[in-house]
């Protein structure tokens, strides 16, 4: 059998994925991290007088703050199997990808360790955006197209 | 009705997620870059502000925050400083949630082993 | 003796006069957990680090082998044997401390028949009295190299599969009570596109299938003349895509009962295990817990066991290329078949 007969005979076998299902889960999951976001941010405005745009930093750290906890409970990977992208696209599957790194590599060290593997997962994430807002910007100037 | 429109926006953002998963087969890796991105083109054609505005935590909790996040950190800037500000300002915004992911993951690790 | 193309017949029939099998808490919570010497209640063995721990399991089950088989470490001639970490630090490490000549190889989770296969290959030319083969593999210490770290929340698809935490080990002796190692043939490298590596089974079935026809082809036996045929780790895809391979060759499986370990080792309806296990202690710790105690009883007489390897790295894999697998088939029968 060739290669290509091959991998089509497998995937005829390849059970398939409960996309509805997971398109569900990942709804109502996601979407209850951004309730509770804005639950947080609301507290914020009342409780410390900021407006929405000084209580956003506070709120995304207190979302990065609970999903570290739950990464240390050992909780997160197995919310994450049920959630899929509901608990993976919001911040909170950000932060959760640094802490899993750090702790996992403790056993290297801190430097070594800990330091140098931190960002494995979340790094691609910092890079593209970083490279993503470059261009734009660069195409801002290149065009003469005012800023914000 | 602020905390149903950040629900709708928000899992939705995260269904668009999981079709990456599912359907296109990319990592979680590829689907977050991809996401950021589209955050980023989002803010540079004016969409995201607005969306910000309407669902609150919907818009500003997903991962596409952060790419609409450094883009209004630059664009902020090159208006306010020139072109050097497209380099400047591009972490203003995003430096919290940064800075907060690496202190508390590092401190996490001094004292936390991993459950397997 | 040499067999056809690839299989060595042994004719001094060495005998594998004891076992030691030790695995972690998903398998103790599995249907075969009686059969295991040693169940851990905790994923770490109270090690510092996963990789401590999964060298300490291959310990473990080094000592009980050697207890079992009644003999003195000092009598074992030759340590074979491998893992999945790289640079096989788990067993550089733990057959450091049994202090035994040491052949490593790397098979990956089909480590199990490759060195059983060299063992009883040792034994039966002369080349040593006392062989010993071991393997072992660890869910996390798996994890971490291969694919995420352990707490990371990332989505497995159902293709996926669980690494098996433990270790199995094997001493082969030229004489004695126990099963015997008849013949084994080693596998070629075969690779037909599967690129995807949480569907390792898809993957591996081709290498399994080719085995085991050149096996027939090789010893003229056919699936009827074996008890139990048993992959080592196909797991759900792998399994089905190989009964349909073989169905579309015209092989008679349905003379055989035509099992995996992957499928044994853990209740997949009940466990979250996505596909099944995988790992190099996954055949080892079914083959030398639990199928030789069948073999032991008169439940079986002969069977053949076929451990199968997905070749690849993680750099491999991100450098965009498929998946090489392999297998070996080991046939263990009873003293007196």
């Amino acid at each position: 059998m060739s290669s290509k007969e091959y991998k089509t005979f497998a995937k005829q076998r390849e059970p398939s994925r409960s996309v509805l299902t997971n398109c569900v889960r990942a709804f109502v999951s996601g979407g209850l991290i951004c309730v509770l976001g804005q639950a947080i941010q609301n507290m914020y405005m009342s409780w410390l007088k900021l407006s929405a745009t000084q209580a956003a930093g506070p709120t995304v750290a207190t979302l990065i703050f609970i999903s570290v906890l739950l990464t240390c409970f050992g909780v997160y990977d197995k919310l994450a199997q049920w959630a899929g992208a509901g608990s993976a696209v919001p911040v909170t599957g950000f932060a959760n990808s640094m802490c899993s790194a750090a702790l996992e590599h403790r056993a290297e060290g801190l430097v070594l360790g800990v330091g140098g593997n931190m960002f494995k997962l979340a790094g691609s994430v910092i890079v593209y955006g970083t490279v993503a807002a470059f261009v734009i910007g660069l195409i801002h100037v290149i065009f003469g197209i005012r800023g914000h | 009705m602020q905390f149903v429109w950040a629900f709708l926006v928000g899992g939705g953002i995260c269904v668009l997620g999981q079709l990456m998963f599912d359907i296109l087969k990319l990592t979680p890796a590829h689907t977050m870059s991809t996401l950021v991105v589209l955050g980023a083109i989002a803010d540079a054609l004016g969409w995201y502000e607005p969306l910000v505005d309407f669902a609150g935590a919907g818009a500003s909790v997903p991962i596409t925050s952060f790419g609409n996040a450094l883009v209004h950190g630059a664009l902020t800037e090159l208006e306010q400083t020139g072109p050097i500000g497209v380099i400047t300002g591009m972490f203003k915004v995003t430096s919290a949630g940064i800075s907060a992911a690496i202190i508390f993951s590092f401190l996490a690790a001094l004292v936390v082993r991993p459950k397997g | 003796m040499l067999r056809g193309k690839q299989t060595w017949w042994f004719d001094s029939r060495p005998v594998i006069i004891g076992t030691g099998t030790v695995v972690g808490p998903d398998e103790g919570a599995g249907p075969l957990a009686a059969d295991f010497d040693l169940v851990h209640a905790e994923l770490d063995l109270n090690q510092k680090s996963w990789e401590k721990a999964e060298r300490l399991l291959l310990e473990q089950a080094s000592d009980f082998a050697i207890r079992n088989a009644g003999i003195r470490k000092e009598q074992v001639q030759f340590y074979v044997g491998g893992d999945l970490l790289n640079q096989l630090i788990s067993n550089s490490f733990a057959v450091r401390e049994l202090g035994l000549p040491y052949l490593g190889v790397f098979g990956a989770c089909s480590t199990s028949m490759l060195s059983l296969a060299l063992a009883a290959q040792l034994v039966d030319s002369g080349a040593a009295q006392y062989a010993m083969a071991g393997t072992c593999s660890h869910n996390c210490t798996a994890e971490k190299q291969f694919r995420y770290p352990t707490e990371y929340g990332s989505q497995k698809p159902p293709t996926a599969q669980y690494t098996v935490t433990g270790a199995g080990a094997a001493v082969v002796a030229a004489s004695g009570n126990g099963p015997v190692v008849a013949c084994a043939t080693i596998g070629k490298i075969v690779d037909l596109g599967i690129s995807d590596p949480f569907n390792m089974g898809a993957a591996m079935a081709p290498a399994a299938v080719d085995t085991i026809q050149t096996h027939f082809a090789d010893t003229g036996r056919v699936p009827g003349d074996y008890d139990l045929i048993v992959t080592g780790d196909l797991a759900t895809v792998g399994h089905r895509i190989a009964l349909d391979l073989f169905a579309r060759d015209g092989v008679p499986m349905q003379d055989t009962v035509f099992s995996d370990c992957g499928l044994m080792i853990y209740d997949v309806e009940r466990q979250k295990v996505q596909a099944g296990g995988s790992g190099c202690a996954c055949s080892a710790v079914v083959t030398y817990g639990h199928l030789l105690k069948r073999l032991n009883r008169g439940e079986l007489k002969r069977i053949l066991v076929v451990a199968t390897g997905a070749l690849l790295s993680p750099l491999s894999y991100q450098q965009g290329e498929t998946i090489p697998c392999i297998a070996h088939a080991v046939a263990i029968e009873r003293g007196d078949a």
